[in-house]
């Protein structure tokens, strides 16, 4: 693998902003240099939100900061937030700046915290990591330095969960894909702390962590560290299904793994596979009524699969598109700088893709390495890409469709939209027909 | 005057160079004055939100040369706004007629043993990654906080891959930790194509060059027929040519925020002319443009000529609009030279100015020469500006501003500010081409626009009704400048 990253498509640690982004009525406190949040929101933002963007409290910290230490200038904009900013929890995040020179950013939360301020950190200067890895280590932040000083559990309420599934914003559809999920697991009969987004509950969501009878951990490896947190924090068990399920067979084999994770009783359990038969006959319904095009569209439609996504997508989609849609993956390279501890497991997921098959998969954080390689593609059959912004070109010059599910996406404008469960399988074979049908004349 | 020092690999910041600062609150007169008088003092925020710095300004310029590619020398976080300039520069292809081509830019991906060793191996061999996958004619190697902090020996690098790859590899020093200023970034990108592409010149040519970002192509009008051909710098230039922009005719900045190193250096190395009054917005601000590069270019007569004729075209029709706009306000937030040309046009058509955020202030450009202060020519011309705020895009500064304000209309030159004004049900125009308002049909171009958006309120209306505003109720009530004060002395100029 490359040290070296053209075409990035993640963040630095501190990209770990819009996981607070994601929480309603949370605001991050950046102890940063001035352009760095800018920076992150233009790769992975999607607009103000609440108090994202612009509207994001930082230290802009510079050349005295550095030389003389920030940590009064770090109080005095926390002082400010608290005043200016109308939010339920502040999250200090510190920079490459801070981390390099050493404060003691822990020491000036915990006197605020002591004053009974909603208030937590975490160090994320840029270089420690990426805003993948860093997405386990505020979420922890936060369980450890505010939920737990409110509910130190021990009140565990029964079909309560905890989903940790795709990171907010790195995940351009973070939201379609938690509205799915959730929608999912409660018509299985749980009670969801979704914890993200539009469909969850805010801080007093949160605070009811301690509580959940279980987690679900929906990820090829990040959220992981979460589960095992609150499994020696609280004792809570967690279930993991590694990758994003998408469509009728990776849905119910999902929702089947919850059930028999679940305490369920005959009757709830009777309740929840009705629940499962019913979503799957509308999905195949659907896909029923268009076979046939399926299998007649005389001009062509892709029969082989690129993708260049993170793990937890590319094996959901790989799965997805093999299993239901027929369409066969050639190389699949993993961006999402993986730690190697994941690796293996993940690519026995792709050796047994599917019965008959094997995958070829790589794990490659330098994209324009991973570019030039498909750009060699001398297959007889149109393809499918599956990436991000920077393949335009690339798809052009090997004829292939490209649908956009990774950040950069600057060509798409998303709002709802996801491909998790039933809904976003289906989501997912209205977008890719209509960027094939669309090159039509 | 700051002298141009091509010696050094770093350019001098602007607070140091030219005294610029990023608060203050009074009326655009005081601040001329004060700053006229070298008394201008910065005041600093004891509360701020998140702005910019100059690593994305730097950017900005290099990322578009046609056959040079980049690499920024940092975390990967930083290359965060690579794709939004591949965007800029895809769009600007298609405009140009230019074939489809990727911007060819390349993190260092800095991680954290890198902090504690050094990473200037990993930098060479970047270079020489790039080097061999791109074949470019030059590489440019931006730097961060991180690699300024490690203290990374990027100008010895850079200087021995030169040697090595017989191709310019070129040092930017745009760390964002070193200057409040973003648009310090223009000047570190344009202090290294100047002092390690652009070569003395071998003849004096026909070219003007524009520096501008990547506007529309309305210099072609003006120029061709005086017999002057426009060359637009840096974005979707060459190196080859870039080389040559020192044998130019003249130098013409679209905006001097912008352009302000650069037009002196050319001048002072290469005794390129650089014009100096404010950029032509406005009736009196264009006249007075044009009539300076009719000297320099020794054209004067057919400069009064076409100033004639475009009067006698666009003063009817700027009366009309005129009297359309008569009683309507405006408020404006935007950087700073840019900011005061747009003060102008919303004179120049009647408009009532009730204030305006803006970015940053440079009391004098590279240049020495108070001709070029824009705001200076606004207060001249068309009288004091109240409530103008020097806000570093401070966007709680702005909503408590526009709250108290209510004007008909806002006007912003920069994202993330928009959404204040809609949110609050002011109908909001951003013009992203910094050309769209330029000379004598620029008035009317932005006219036309400002009745479009002040007529278009359904949007605004609905958006403010479903709102939520994340600003608490006390800090609305209070005065917008709470948090600004501890005055830092500003006297190195």
């Amino acid at each position: 693998m490359s040290t070296l990253i053209e075409q990035p498509r993640y963040s630095c640690a501190l990209g770990v902003q819009q996981t607070v982004v994601a929480i309603k009525r949370a605001v991050p406190i950046l102890y940063s240099g001035p352009g760095c949040s800018i920076k992150i929101s233009d790769l992975i933002g999607q607009g103000e939100g609440y108090a994202g963007g612009s509207t994001i409290p930082c230290t802009n910290s510079g050349e005295s900061e550095i030389v003389y230490g920030g940590e009064d200038r770090l109080r005095s904009v926390i002082d400010g937030a608290f005043q200016v900013i109308d939010a339920d929890l502040y999250v200090v995040l510190t920079g490459c700046t801070s981390d390099i020179v050493g404060d003691d950013v822990g020491q000036i939360t915990a006197d605020y915290q002591a004053a009974g301020r909603p208030i937590v950190y975490a160090e994320t200067g840029g270089f420690k990591s990426t805003n993948y890895v860093s997405h386990e280590v505020v979420v922890n932040a936060i369980i450890d330095q505010y939920v737990h000083i409110w509910n130190q559990g021990g009140h565990v309420q029964k079909g309560l969960v905890n989903v940790f599934a795709t990171v907010p914003y790195q995940d351009p559809y973070w939201n379609g894909n938690l509205e799915e999920i959730k929608r999912l697991l409660v018509g299985l009969g749980l009670k969801v702390n979704i914890l993200f987004g539009q469909h969850s509950g805010g801080v007093e969501e949160w605070k009811t962590i301690p509580d959940a009878e279980f987690n679900i951990v929906i990820n090829a490896w990040v959220g992981k560290g979460i589960a095992e947190n609150l499994k020696e924090k609280y004792g809570t068990p967690y279930t993991h299904f590694p990758y994003l399920p998408i469509g009728g067979i990776e849905t119910t084999s999902f929702l089947n793994q919850i059930i028999d994770f679940a305490n369920f009783d005959e009757i709830q359990k009777a309740a929840a596979l009705a629940f499962i038969a019913e979503e799957e006959s509308i999905f195949y319904s659907h896909i029923e009524r268009t076979a046939d095009f399926m299998l007649e569209f005389r001009y062509g439609i892709p029969r082989r699969l690129y993708s260049l996504l993170d793990a937890t997508y590319a094996l959901g989609f790989t799965k997805f598109l093999l299993n239901e849609l027929g369409i066969i993956p050639e190389h699949q390279y993993i961006i999402d700088n993986t730690p190697e501890e994941f690796q293996e497991e993940i690519l026995n997921r792709f050796t047994s893709i599917s019965e008959f098959r094997s995958a070829k998969a790589t794990f490659e954080i330098d994209a324009g390495k991973a570019s030039e390689e498909i750009a060699k593609d001398t297959g007889k059959s149109r393809a499918l890409i599956l990436g991000s912004g920077w393949e335009r070109d690339l798809a052009q010059k090997i004829g292939a469709d490209l649908l956009i599910v990774s950040v950069p996406v600057s060509y798409r404008l998303i709002l709802n939209c996801g491909y998790a469960g039933y809904r976003g399988g289906l989501r997912a074979i209205e977008d890719i027909f209509d960027r094939v049908l669309d090159t039509y004349r | 005057m700051s002298e141009i020092n091509l010696h050094e690999p770093e350019v001098l910041i602007r607070e140091i160079r030219l005294g610029s600062i990023t608060g203050f609150e009074g009326t655009a007169g005081e601040l001329v004055s004060c700053a006229h008088k070298g008394e201008l003092h910065d005041s600093t925020r004891s509360f701020s939100q998140c702005m910019g710095c100059s690593s994305g300004n730097a950017f900005c310029q290099l990322s578009m040369i046609t056959d040079a590619a980049v690499v920024n020398h940092a975390p990967v976080g930083c290359a965060g706004d690579a794709f939004g300039f591949n965007f800029v520069y895809r769009v600007g292809q298609q405009e140009r007629n230019l074939p489809p081509s990727i911007g060819r830019y390349f993190s260092t991906n800095l991680e954290e043993r890198d902090t504690v060793f050094g990473a200037v191996e990993k930098l060479a061999n970047t270079v020489r990654e790039v080097y061999a996958r791109v074949n470019p004619k030059a590489i440019f190697i931006t730097t961060s906080c991180a690699s300024g902090i490690i203290g990374d020996d990027v100008e010895g690098t850079a200087n021995e891959l030169t040697k090595e790859l017989k191709i310019p590899v070129v040092g930017c020093f745009c760390e964002g930790f070193k200057s409040r200023i973003w648009t310090t970034g223009f000047d570190s990108a344009y202090h290294s194509i100047v002092r390690s592409i652009v070569k003395p010149p071998e003849k004096k040519t026909n070219k003007v060059n524009i520096i501008n970002f990547w506007g529309s192509h309305i210099f072609e009008e003006l120029l061709e027929p005086l017999g002057y051909e426009p060359q637009y710098v840096v974005p979707f230039s060459t190196i080859a040519e870039l080389e040559h922009i020192s044998e130019a005719a003249a130098t013409i900045q679209i905006c001097p925020t912008l352009g302000t190193y650069i037009g002196a250096a050319l001048e002072q190395v290469y005794g390129v002319p650089e014009i100096k009054s404010p950029p032509a917005y406005g009736i009196a601000g264009t006249d007075a443009w044009l009539r300076e590069i009719g000297q320099v270019l020794n054209r004067s007569e057919e400069i009064e000529k076409v100033i004639e004729k475009e009067h006698a075209r666009i003063l009817p029709l700027v009366n009309e609009y005129r009297e359309k706009l008569k009683g309507k306000t405006a408020y404006l937030t935007a950087g700073a030279a840019h900011g005061h040309a747009i003060i102008a046009l919303l004179r120049e058509l009647g408009l009532e100015v009730k204030g305006a955020a803006i970015f940053h202030h440079d009391p004098i450009y590279d240049n020495g020469d108070p001709t070029s202060d824009a705001l200076a020519h606004d207060v001249r011309t068309y009288g004091d500006i109240k409530n103008y705020n020097v806000c570093s895009k401070q966007a709680y500064e702005l909503v408590n501003i526009l709250n108290r304000v209510r004007p008909d209309l806002m006007i912003a030159r920069h994202g993330g500010m928009t959404v204040w004004g809609a949110k609050l049900g002011v109908p909001t125009l951003l013009i992203g081409d910094e050309q769209f308002g330029f000379g004598y049909q620029g008035i009317l171009n932005y006219a036309e626009r400002i009745l479009e958006t002040l007529d278009n309120r359904e949007f605004v209306t609905n958006l403010a009704k479903h709102s939520s505003m994340p600003y608490t109720k006390w800090w609305l009530e209070q005065s917008p400048f709470s948090f600004l004060g501890g005055n830092t002395h500003v006297d190195t100029y």
